[in-house]
C-alpha cells in the first residue's frame, strides 16, 4: 500500500510539472534565504568574537595627546622609557608592559618594495597583543639591548616581499637601515575594522628608536593586567601615576589616555549581536513568506484536486490511500525542496563569506529547523485539505469544480 | 427446517428517495424508487431528462447516498457499511462509467485504464496487460498514450468504459455510455456490453436516451419525475 502510494504520488508529481515546481520553488526560497543569513550573521560573529581575542585581554593602552573625542588627540609630550620602567615597579595589577613606537617605512627586497610600518617593541609586545611566531624566532636579550638590525615580519609583508620563499635569515633594506629576517609572525588576518593587521615589521625598541626614528620616544605603551585583577583600578592607577610624572596639576586635564580594550570589544560585540538579531529578524521573515507561498500552492492545488480525490474514490480508493498519497506527495515535494534548499544556502553563504570577508559556520541547528519548518508547512497544508476532500461522498467531491 | 429461502436479489432498492437542497430550495430528484434487479440482467433506464435517471445511477453505485430507503446490494444494507467497506464494495464488485467521463486529466488513457487495478494492487506487468486488453475492446489500441485532453469526447466516453470494465465488476453502471457516439459506434459498444452480459455473467445497467441501444438491453426501466414508471421486458415499446 505504501508503495502503490509512493508511485502514485511520484506520477503526480511528475504530471504537474508546473505545480510541484512552484512548491518546490517556495521551500527551497524559504530555507535558503534563512540558512544564509543566520550562516552570515553567525560567521561576522565568530570572526569579531576572534579578533576581539586575537586582541589579547586585560590590554591598557596609553598614548600621549589628549583624548579630545572622535579618535582625535592633541599634541603632548611622547613618553620615555624611564615612564614605562615606573609602570613596571610602581603598578602591582601590572603583568607586562609593552613599549612601543611605529612610523612608516619603505622596505625593500631585490625588486620587490613595499610600504609597512616598522614597529620598535621588545618581547613582551608579542604576549600583550597575542602574537604568535610561526616561524623563527623573537628578539634576544642581546639583540634587544645592543639594538641590533634584526626584524621579524607580518604575514602581509613576508608575502609582498618574498612571495612564496622562506625569508629568515634573508636581509632587507628598512629605510636607510640593511636588517636580517629572524622571525615570522602567525597571520591574523583583518581587523574588524578592515585594517590589515598583518601588515607590519617588528624591530627592536632600541634599534627602531636609534637607526629609524633617530630619537628616544615611545608613542604606545600597552600594558596587560594579572588575570582577575580589576582593570579600571589599573587605569586609575595608572592615570594617578602618569599624572604625577607628567607635571599636571590638579584643574589641568590629562595630556595622554588610557584605554581598556574591554570597552572597545564590548562596543564591538554589541554591534554584531544587534547586527545578527537583525539578520535573524529578516530570516524569520523570509522563512514565514515561504511558507505562505508553500500554503497558498498546496491549497490551491488541493481545491483544483477535489475533482481526482473524487475519481479515486468512485473506482474504490481508501480514504487513507487517497491521503497517503497526498502526503507522500507533500513529503517528497517538500524534502526535495529543503535539500535544494540547504544546498543553495551553502553555495550562497560560501560566495557571500568570501565576499564579505567573513569565516563560513554552518549552524546545524538552523538548517534542521529551516527544514523542517518548510516540510511541515508542505506537509500540513498538503495533508489537511486533501483530508477535507477525501472525507466528501465520491460524487460530492466529482461536483466540485 | 424452512425450505431454503430464494437468494436475495443481486440489488433492492426500496422507496429510495434523494432530496437535494434544504428548505424552500428542496428539490425532490427520487421520490420513492422501488427496484429490484437480479444477477446477470442487463437492464436499460430511460426516461427524459431530470427524471433522476444519474442521481438513482449514483446512489446504485455506491457513490452517493439516498436521503430516505433502503438499499441491499446482495442482501446486505448498504447504508449500514461504513465508508471504507463501501470503498470495498466499489473497488471489487461495481464498475461505472460516469455521464460525464470523470478521468484524470494529464495522465493517459492507458493509465487511467490502469488506475483501478492499481487500487486492486494488481502487479504492474498484469495491469498494463489488462489496462491493453481494455482499451483495445473499445477501439482505441492507438490511443494508448494520449491524455483526456488529446482525446475527442467520443473516445474519452471509451476509456471510461474500458477504465469500468477492465476490472470484470459483477455489476456494471453505465450513464449514457454511447451519449456522445455515432451510430456505428455505439453498436459496437453495445456489442460489446451484451457480450460481457453474456459471456462474463456481468449484470449491466445503462442509461440510455435511444430506444435502438434500449434494444439491447434484456428489460428497460422507465423513470418520469423521479418515480419509476414503467419497467417491462426489452422490446415492449418498439
Ligand atoms: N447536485 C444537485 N443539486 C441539486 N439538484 C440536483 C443535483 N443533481 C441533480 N439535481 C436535480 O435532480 C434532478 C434529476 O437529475 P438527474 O441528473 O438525475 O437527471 P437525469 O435523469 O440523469 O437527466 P439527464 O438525462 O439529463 O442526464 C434534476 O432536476 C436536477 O436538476
Ligand atoms: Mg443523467
Amino acid at each position: 500500500m505504501l508503495w502503490n502510494a509512493f508511485l502514485l504520488a511520484l506520477r503526480e508529481i511528475r504530471r504537474n510539472v508546473l505545480r510541484s515546481f512552484l512548491t518546490i520553488l517556495g521551500i527551497v526560497i524559504g530555507v535558503a534565504a534563512v540558512i544564509t543569513m543566520v550562516t552570515i550573521g553567525g560567521g561576522a560573529t565568530a570572526q569579531v568574537t576572534q579578533q576581539i581575542a586575537s586582541l589579547g585581554t586585560n590590554l591598557l593602552i596609553v598614548r600621549p595627546g589628549q583624548h579630545l573625542g572622535m579618535g582625535q588627540r592633541g599634541a603632548a609630550s611622547p613618553f620615555r622609557q624611564e615612564d614605562v620602567t615606573a609602570i613596571a615597579r610602581e603598578i602591582p595589577a601590572v603583568a607586562a608592559v609593552a613599549p612601543s613606537a611605529s612610523q612608516s617605512v619603505t622596505t625593500i627586497f631585490g625588486n620587490a618594495n613595499w610600504s609597512t610600518s616598522a614597529n620598535g617593541v621588545d618581547n613582551r609586545y608579542f604576549t600583550v597583543r597575542n602574537w604568535t611566531i610561526e616561524e623563527g624566532r623573537m628578539f634576544s636579550d642581546g639583540e634587544l639591548r645592543a639594538g641590533q638590525a634584526v626584524c621579524v615580519l607580518g604575514a602581509t609583508v613576508r608575502k609582498e616581499l618574498f612571495g612564496g620563499q622562506s625569508p629568515l635569515g634573508s636581509k632587507i633594506r628598512l629605510g636607510k637601515m640593511s636588517c636580517q629576517v629572524i622571525g615570522l609572525l602567525a597571520a591574523k588576518g583583518q581587523s574588524t575594522m578592515g585594517r590589515d593587521q598583518d601588515d607590519l615589521i617588528l624591530v627592536p625598541l632600541r634599534t627602531f628608536q636609534r637607526r629609524i626614528a633617530g630619537k628616544q620616544d615611545i608613542s604606545l605603551i600597552q600594558i596587560s593586567i594579572r588575570d582577575g585583577i580589576d582593570t579600571n583600578k589599573a587605569q586609575k592607577d595608572i592615570e594617578l601615576l602618569l599624572r604625577e610624572r607628567r607635571h599636571i596639576s590638579v584643574g589641568e586635564n590629562d595630556d595622554f589616555q588610557v584605554r581598556d580594550m574591554k570597552e572597545i570589544a564590548q562596543m564591538l560585540t554589541g554591534t554584531t549581536r544587534i547586527l545578527t538579531s537583525l539578520l535573524g529578524a529578516v530570516a524569520a521573515v523570509s522563512l514565514l513568506v515561504g511558507g505562505i507561498g508553500i500554503m497558498n500552492i498546496m491549497l490551491v492545488s488541493v481545491t483544483e484536486r477535489t475533482r481526482e480525490i473524487g475519481i479515486r474514490l468512485a473506482i474504490g480508493a481508501l480514504e487513507r490511500e487517497v491521503l497517503l498519497q497526498f502526503l507522500v506527495e507533500a513529503v517528497v515535494l517538500s524534502s526535495f525542496g529543503g535539500v535544494v534548499g540547504i544546498l543553495l544556502a551553502i553555495v550562497s553563504s560560501l560566495g557571500l563569506s568570501a565576499l564579505l570577508n567573513v569565516p563560513f559556520i554552518l549552524n546545524p541547528g538552523i538548517i534542521i529547523l529551516a527544514f523542517f519548518f518548510s516540510a511541515a508547512v508542505g506537509v500540513i497544508f498538503g495533508f489537511f485539505p486533501a483530508r477535507k476532500a477525501a472525507q466528501l461522498d465520491p460524487i460530492e467531491a466529482l461536483r466540485h469544480e | 427446517m424452512n425450505p431454503a429461502p430464494l437468494p436475495p436479489p443481486l440489488i433492492c432498492l426500496k422507496g429510495v428517495t434523494k432530496v437535494y437542497g434544504h428548505g424552500q430550495a428542496a428539490m425532490a430528484a427520487l421520490r420513492g424508487i422501488d427496484l429490484e434487479i437480479g444477477q446477470g440482467e442487463f437492464v436499460a433506464v430511460m426516461g427524459p431528462s431530470g427524471s433522476g435517471k444519474s442521481t438513482c445511477m449514483n446512489i446504485l453505485g455506491c457513490l452517493d447516498t439516498p436521503t430516505r430507503g433502503g438499499y441491499q446490494f446482495r442482501g446486505v444494507a448498504v447504508e449500514e457499511l461504513s465508508r471504507n467497506q463501501r470503498a470495498m464494495l466499489r473497488r471489487h464488485y461495481l464498475g461505472f462509467v460516469f455521464q460525464g467521463y470523470n478521468l484524470l486529466n494529464r495522465t493517459s488513457a492507458l493509465e487511467n485504464v490502469e488506475l483501478p487495478l492499481i487500487y486492486r494492487g494488481l502487479p504492474a506487468a498484469q495491469r498494463r496487460a489488462a489496462a491493453r486488453q481494455a482499451l483495445a475492446a473499445v477501439g482505441l489500441s492507438d490511443r494508448e498514450h494520449h491524455t483526456p485532453g488529446e482525446l475527442s469526447g467520443g473516445q474519452q466516453q471509451r476509456v471510461a468504459i474500458a477504465r469500468a470494465i477492465v476490472t470484470e465488476p459483477a455489476v456494471l453502471f453505465a450513464d449514457e455510455p454511447t451519449g456522445n457516439l455515432d451510430t456505428a459506434r455505439s453498436k459496437e459498444i453495445m456489442e460489446l456490453l451484451a457480450s460481457l452480459n453474456r459471456e462474463h455473467g456481468i449484470t449491466i445497467m445503462i442509461v440510455t436516451h435511444e430506444p435502438d441501444m434500449a434494444k439491447y438491453a434484456k428489460r428497460t426501466v422507465c423513470f418520469v419525475d423521479g418515480l419509476v414508471a414503467t419497467d417491462e421486458p426489452a422490446g415492449g415499446e418498439s
